[in-house]
């Protein structure tokens, strides 16, 4: 009881040891760090927005917004309007 | 148009250079696993120290790279959000659901479990331990089987419907789409790949230690496990290469003709070993395909359909939707590619009916429109093509990628032979000649080129398809500007550079500092 008791305090432990006695971990752990940052806080954020989630509120706007796109793709013409509207 | 295309352009690029960056980490990271998991495994059956140094030296390398590649696969499914919307929407849960049981299970699994693995030396049982280590290594397997799993639904899509209500694919069956042919052979054949190129890492980085006569005895043990596990990789990799071609060749056999440079296919059809793509060739023209071709006769028939007779269709016979021998014998019939256009624009004209029967309430119409679409829905991708030559795949990048896979293919088998004998039998000093170590340390670029080329062959030769016949990537890609695309595409590039730097400096400093004292009596801190 007292074991299970103590189990998060020692999970905690293992890790916060662990990442005392780093040498080039650290090094490791600035990248990774860096890293997440740079694609969740800039790319993720700025660059890269789920288009549909952001453009339509439910399942079913965006459900007719890709009918809408893959059915006037497959001629020129829409294709065409498709691409125009995009530009404006 | 312009834009679109523009577009299209750039969003391959930008997916080509993510994903050929994310597979320079993955491979390494699954080779590594499993050679430092049978090095561990040594040392904790025999309890020689040597053997637990050894395997925290090639731990400290794995760390590295999983550090520099962990998250670089997370930008692919962002592209996917933003620049195949249509794509991303139109898999629906078949492509999620393999990417969420990926997050959730096999990278918390090998997350966990490489804590231990580092952190755990002095804390746990060496028993303990190992089964992390090895857990690691399967979790890193199970991480590519979820991918490769979606990969292969797009190569193959097998166990969905078309919804056209919610206007994408539902799962009908997981079985299927877990254990379609081309995702167990794309599974085994990519995995094993990444043994042998984590096994070329271990023997090129010993080759260097040897050559400056440094820690000799580390170097050879570590060539003996890396040997075996080469060996043993590169052989069971041709084994799956040859059920891929077998795949292909059933399930994607203009891909097949692509790679071969093969217009006009014929029965007992050779395998091309040597040829330079005529630029000019298109299909259905007379022009010659391929200059200063050297051929293996019947190779073709017999990789494809292990049949030395077989007839193996071309570019040509594949558009056409038939052949006949010089008999005048029927000797393939297939749709041809312009009547699969004209049945995937019904499947659209169906679907576009659909929306406006639903709109209006008519029943009726809805399921006329909804029988045309369940009658052409095979090939409903077909009907974005504008001519039957749009079907084709870039046939000069198939054919050297192809070349390029089997001819590195075949020089890793030779190499690991003779690395694997030279190990073993500890009469023979090769691995102290000079310049096998130098070929040892050259072979690492050529095991990245070949398992480079592989993804080049399989992502290349599959297009102008995202879904195969069932969506073009000029239909899957978003209504977004190309100028974003282009502007994020410099940005990856700027990103990827340092990361890279970072990875091969770290690395490069870690292996000298190393190299410097001996590995197997430094005392440890």
């Amino acid at each position: 009881m007292n074991a299970i008791f103590h189990l998060p305090q020692r999970i905690f432990r293992f890790y916060a040891d662990g990442f005392r006695s780093m040498t080039i971990g650290r090094k490791l752990w600035t990248i990774i760090i860096i890293k997440l940052v740079v694609i969740f806080g800039i790319l993720k954020l700025f660059f890269f927005p789920d288009l549909l989630a952001s453009r339509y509120d439910n399942d079913r706007d965006r459900a007719e917004a890709v009918r809408e796109a893959l059915t006037a793709r497959s001629d020129g013409a829409a294709a065409a309007k498709v691409t125009a509207t995009v530009n404006k | 148009m312009d834009e679109l295309i523009n577009v299209v352009d750039w969003s391959r690029w930008q997916f080509a250079l993510t994903a050929i960056v994310h597979w320079l980490f993955v491979p390494l990271t699954i080779g590594l696993s499993l050679i430092i998991g049978i090095m561990e495994t040594v040392y904790y059956r025999t309890r020689d120290d040597k053997w637990r140094r050894i395997t925290k030296f090639w731990m400290t390398l794995f760390g590295i790279n999983f550090a520099c590649g962990v998250a670089t696969g997370l930008i692919l499914e962002f592209e996917f959000g933003t620049n195949w919307s249509n794509y991303s929407w139109f898999v629906g849960d078949i492509f999620g659901a393999p990417l969420a049981i990926e997050g959730i299970v096999a990278f918390f699994l090998e997350s966990t479990f490489i804590a231990v693995m580092f952190f755990g030396w002095k804390r746990v049982s060496p028993g303990f331990h190992l089964a992390a280590t090895w857990l690691t290594a399967i979790g890193v397997a199970l991480s590519a089987l979820w991918i490769l799993v979606a990969n292969a639904w797009m190569q193959y899509p097998a166990g969905m419907e078309f919804d056209p209500d919610q206007m994408r694919n539902v799962m009908v069956s997981f079985k299927d789409v877990v254990f379609s042919p081309v995702a167990i052979n794309k599974f085994f054949h990519t995995v094993l790949s990444g043994w042998v190129l984590g096994a070329v890492f271990v023997v090129g980085v010993s080759c260097w230690l040897l050559l400056r006569k440094h820690n000799r005895d580390f170097a050879l043990r570590s060539i003996k496990v890396a040997g075996g596990v080469g060996l043993a990789g590169i052989l069971l990799t041709m084994w799956t290469g040859d059920g891929s071609a077998v795949e292909v060749a059933r399930h994607q056999p203009m891909k097949l003709a692509a790679m071969e440079g093969l217009y006009a296919g014929s029965e007992g059809q050779s395998l091309v070993a040597f040829g330079i793509v005529n630029p000019d060739k298109k299909p259905l023209d007379d022009n010659q395909a391929l200059y200063a071709e050297i051929s293996i006769p019947k190779g073709l028939s017999f990789l494809a359909n292990h049949d030395f007779n077989s007839f193996v269709p071309g570019i040509d016979d594949i558009i056409r939707g038939y052949a006949v021998n010089e008999a005048g014998d029927t000797i393939y019939k297939d749709v041809s590619v312009a009547d699969r256009i004209m049945m995937g624009r019904e499947a659209q004209q169906g679907l576009r009916d659909y929306g406006v029967a639903k709109a209006a309430g008519d029943s009726a119409a809805m399921a006329r429109a909804l029988k045309a679409v369940d009658d052409n829905f095979r090939y409903f991708g077909y009907g974005y093509l504008s001519a039957p030559e749009d079907a084709v795949p870039p046939v000069a990048v198939s054919f050297y990628s192809f070349r390029v896979m089997v001819m590195a293919g075949g020089y890793l088998l030779l190499f690991f032979l003779v690395v694997a004998f030279a190990s073993w039998r500890k009469k023979v000093n090769l691995l102290d000649n000079k310049w096998f170590c130098l070929l040892g340390l050259l072979t690492i670029p050529v095991v990245w080129i070949c398992s480079e080329a592989g993804w080049v062959l399989a992502e290349v030769g599959r297009q102008p398809w995202t879904i195969e016949g069932l969506l073009p990537v000029n239909a899957a890609v978003s209504s977004i500007s190309a100028g974003s695309v282009q502007t994020t595409f410099w940005v990856f590039v700027v990103i990827f550079t340092g990361l890279l730097a970072a990875e091969v400096s770290i690395m490069v400093r870690q292996i000298r500092r190393k190299a410097e004292v001996d590995i197997l009596a430094q005392p440890e801190k």
